[in-house]
């Protein structure tokens, strides 16, 4: 921006509340990024054990999933990676669903209040019942 | 670039017809992303078990070894360009924010390369391991 000197802020600045459309902005850009980074080294991380052989596939096995019962460190992993990964399944729910947002967005639509509103609750509550839907099937479904 | 007139001051640093180049890309890969990951998420979920045999036999056939790659890229170019707009939001220390931005680009560029290459060793040397 060019040199502009000492100029008024808008006094509306300073007057807001919390309202569903700046969640969905936050948590567009919390899930983003958060998926940029752990979901990027999962991903990679998953790959390159896979690509090591057996023996080192089944240690990233034993450090994401299943650790041995008296082995508390790698149990201690094992529920942070089981918390990083339903985290990601929601992250990827949500930005999915925000995501396809902004492209309604862009298109120039969807800026009414009160669709706006809706959509931004929607979608939120979609992302929380994709997760609890697909993990649910997963660990009493399909019996991970 | 001048630095007497007001228009010298900016040239060069405003439209270079470049401008929409960031935001096109970002949504370019966010439609790889949408169709790719989702179908990551359905394969890697209705896999019937996740021991070594089955998960290398799954990603060695071109169908999926083919995508994933395809994957990487994509997903792995969107991070660089949302992580990219998050440090030029919060890192306001123009020598900090070169040195993350730098970061930022190893980072997604050596991630693409492990994974590509773990891909086409699984795809390409399966039999051997």
């Amino acid at each position: 921006m060019a040199k502009t000197g000492q100029r008024p802020l808008s006094p509306h600045l300073t007057i807001w509340r919390w309202g569903p459309h700046m969640l969905v902005s936050i948590l567009h850009r919390v899930t983003g990024d958060g998926m940029a980074i752990f979901g990027g080294l999962g991903l990679v991380w998953w790959l390159c054990a896979i690509a090591s052989g057996p023996a080192g596939y089944a240690n990233f096995r034993y450090y994401a999933w299943e650790a041995a019962a008296g082995d508390t460190w790698g149990l201690v992993v094992n529920i942070f990676c089981r918390i990083v990964m339903i985290g990601l399944t929601w992250a990827f729910f949500e930005h999915l669903f925000s995501g396809l947002r902004h492209f309604v967005l862009d298109i120039g639509a969807g800026y009414e209040l009160r669709a706006n509103r809706r959509w931004s609750i929607i979608l939120v509550v979609a992302a929380i019942l994709a997760t609890v839907a697909l993990w649910g099937w997963l660990l009493f479904g399909k019996g991970v | 670039m001048g630095n007497g007139t007001k228009v010298g001051q900016v040239r060069g640093l405003g439209s270079a017809h470049k401008g929409t180049h960031h935001f096109t890309a970002q949504r370019v890969t966010a439609v790889g992303n949408a169709l790719l990951v989702t179908w990551l998420l359905i394969s890697v979920v209705t896999l019937p078990s996740y021991d070594y045999a089955t998960v290398t036999g799954w990603l060695a056939q071109p169908i999926v070894a083919v995508p994933m790659i395809l994957l990487l890229v994509s997903v792995f170019q969107h991070i660089r360009l949302g992580l990219q707009v998050a440090v030029e939001d919060y890192v306001h220390d123009d020598g900090l924010k070169f040195a993350t931005l730098m970061l930022v680009n190893f980072y997604a560029i050596a991630a693409v390369a492990f994974g590509i290459f773990s891909v086409l060793k699984i795809a390409l040397a399966g039999s051997s391991l």
